[in-house]
């Protein structure tokens, strides 16, 4: 069985935020919450970097291991959904979580967590009804045999989602291919003189 | 030879993007992906290096970090957020089992061996005042309250592992729910009431030299001595210092959890909800031991809590400093029956019929 995995390249992102649009976009998600965020470490120096990040479905979830009302399910396909009828917005998904993914919409009384809300995979979640779920979880593409969203529409390819081992094989492939002479766009006349994997933030 | 130190930097520099990147995918594979060190020794990594990734892991973002997410205060890693869960569920849950397994045996076990603790001398018939009706609604409050959180909070804890798939899924929802509610609404009323209790019995509960000789006899619970005792005895005192002082951190640490609306960190949360777990905990073990005394343990203690009096006989035995000062209030048991009476007249279904 596959496993599902996000995977970002930090090397590729630019922080455009176009992931965190399509997200919010397919899935149509609550006001105030945003699925995938995108971090950048030192903005504005020569050593930024960013990377997008959203639930990444971890193989020994946190978040299944403290939830209160074990509401959490991995499906075959590796990707780790939850139940919003047994969801009562503790927060200890949030507390657990590596990544900040589990979000609460703000809609009750006292600050009461309303009920979790994180990333699918865009695998949607558990439901009577496609609409109901639609309206819960947001878009069920896994099920159309579409990868998410976020990942499809990635302008630089940075954020890749799929099988574990198609996307490390994809990755590796970059590594090896990335820092070549002619910046592996080979026949590029100017290729010595206008070296694509030139840094100007490195010396040399 | 010279290129080995970058070499190694970027190797060092690409493994641990490798690791926060891939994330769960498998590290041979990372492994794979520094096979070719020459290629990679020849372009520039402008990422993460050993000190970025420091101060990720470390939850300090630094004044270029950049999150696009609104109101987001988290790091790109959640550093304490496994730590967290390995207290919780290693450590807390199952010895939070274990101490109130252990407390309720220890009772069960003092219960057979010795039994009750019955009055020695007969009852005089005559009673003592000892907590006025405001007392007794406040103790039975706050009593209530105690245990209605601490089954709820005992549901969240460890309901999952019995009642999900004992009842399934839909009544299950509605039980963790209901335990939620009830938790953190009544909490805060809990607390208040708690607070309450706490300033009225303070008088009562100043600790006194004659406490440290109960405490070397042990407070006479086993045999036939008896201690001296005012109207607390030493272990009352306990109960109501430990209330005073691990009771009001559980209140404290409930009011972090109830309100997330006021902009505590994660890693507050997560301080928070251990003390709390590990205080409510203990409290509750505790409290099995004070319902035992105060019901099935000793004979003669449930009537004052319930009725507001107690017999001279077992104000002697067990707070016999507090009878002397007190004695010559005794009324006879009739005499107080008969004032009930008056007081509060039976109803009559023969009247009470409409029309
Ligand atoms: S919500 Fe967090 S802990 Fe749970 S699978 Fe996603 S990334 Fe992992
Ligand atoms: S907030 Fe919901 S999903 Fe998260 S741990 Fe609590 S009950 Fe489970």
């Amino acid at each position: 069985m596959a496993q599902m995995k996000f995977m970002c390249d930090a090397e590729r992102c630019i922080e455009c935020n176009g992931c965190v649009t399509a997200c919010k976009n397919a899935n149509e998600v609550e006001w105030g919450v945003q699925r995938r965020r995108v971090v950048t470490l030192n903005d504005g120096e020569s050593d930024e970097v960013s990377i997008s990040v959203a639930c990444m479905h971890c193989d020994d979830a946190p978040c299944m291991a403290v939830c209160p009302t074990d509401c959490f399910y991995k499906t075959d396909d590796g990707i780790v959904l939850h139940d919003k009828d047994l969801c009562i917005g503790c927060g200890y998904c949030l507390y657990a979580c590596p990544f900040g993914a589990p979000q609460f919409p703000k809609q009750n009384a006292f600050g009461e967590r309303g009920k979790m809300d994180k990333c699918t995979f865009c695998a949607g979640g558990p439901a009577d009804s496609k609409e109901e779920e639609y309206e819960k979880y947001g878009a069920n593409r896994i099920a159309e045999g579409k990868l998410p969203l976020c990942a499809e529409m990635c302008s630089t390819k940075a954020l890749l989602a799929g099988d574990a081992q198609t996307i490390a094989d994809i990755f590796r492939q970059r590594v090896v291919q990335r820092g070549h002479e002619d910046g592996a766009w080979s026949g590029n006349a100017r290729a010595d003189a206008d070296n694509l994997a030139y840094d100007a933030a490195q010396e040399g | 030879m010279t290129v080995s130190t970058p070499w190694r930097l970027v190797v060092r520099r690409l493994s641990l993007i490798a690791v926060l990147l891939m994330a769960g995918l498998l590290l041979s594979q990372l492994t794979v992906a520094q096979s070719d060190p020459d290629k990679e020794a020849g372009f520039a990594v402008p990422a993460v290096d050993a000190d970025i990734w420091r101060q990720v892991r470390s939850g300090d973002t630094g004044p270029n970090y950049r999150d696009s997410r609104a109101d987001s205060n988290y790091n790109l890693v959640n550093a304490s957020g496994e730590t967290w869960r390995q207290w919780r569920n290693q450590w807390v849950s199952p010895y939070g089992l274990i101490v109130l397994g252990g407390m309720l045996a220890m009772i069960a076990i003092f219960y057979v061996i010795f039994g009750r603790k019955a009055l020695d001398e007969p009852r005089t018939g005559r009673k003592l005042l000892r907590w006025t009706v405001l007392d007794r609604s406040l103790h039975w409050s706050v009593a209530t309250l105690f245990l209605v959180l601490a089954v709820t909070g005992l549901n969240l804890l460890y309901g999952k592992f019995v009642f999900k798939p004992l009842f399934g899924d839909a009544l299950w929802a509605s039980m963790i729910s209901g335990s939620k509610l009830l938790h953190n609404y009544l909490g805060p009323i809990f607390s208040i009431l708690l607070i309450i209790v706490l300033a009225k019995f303070l008088k009562h509960n100043l600790p006194k030299k004659h406490d440290w000789e109960w405490f070397k006899k042990g407070g006479g619970l086993i045999g036939k001595g008896h201690v001296d005792a005012g109207f607390a005895n030493g272990g009352e005192k306990v109960w109501y210092w430990l209330l005073a002082s691990v009771g009001l951190l559980v209140i404290a640490s409930g009011f972090v959890l109830d309100f997330p609306n006021y902009g505590q960190a994660r890693d507050t949360m997560q301080w928070a909800n251990l003390l709390h777990a590990v205080a409510a905990l203990g409290l509750t073990a505790v409290a099995f031991g004070h319902i035992y005394i105060g019901t099935l343990g000793t004979e003669g203690s449930i009537e004052g809590m319930s009725t507001g009096y107690v017999d001279e006989t077992w104000a002697k035995e067990h707070h016999n400093l507090w009878y002397e000062e007190v004695k010559d209030s005794a009324r006879d048991e009739t005499e107080l029956a008969s004032e009930n009476v008056q007081r509060h007249p039976p109803d009559n279904p023969a009247t009470d019929r409409p029309g």
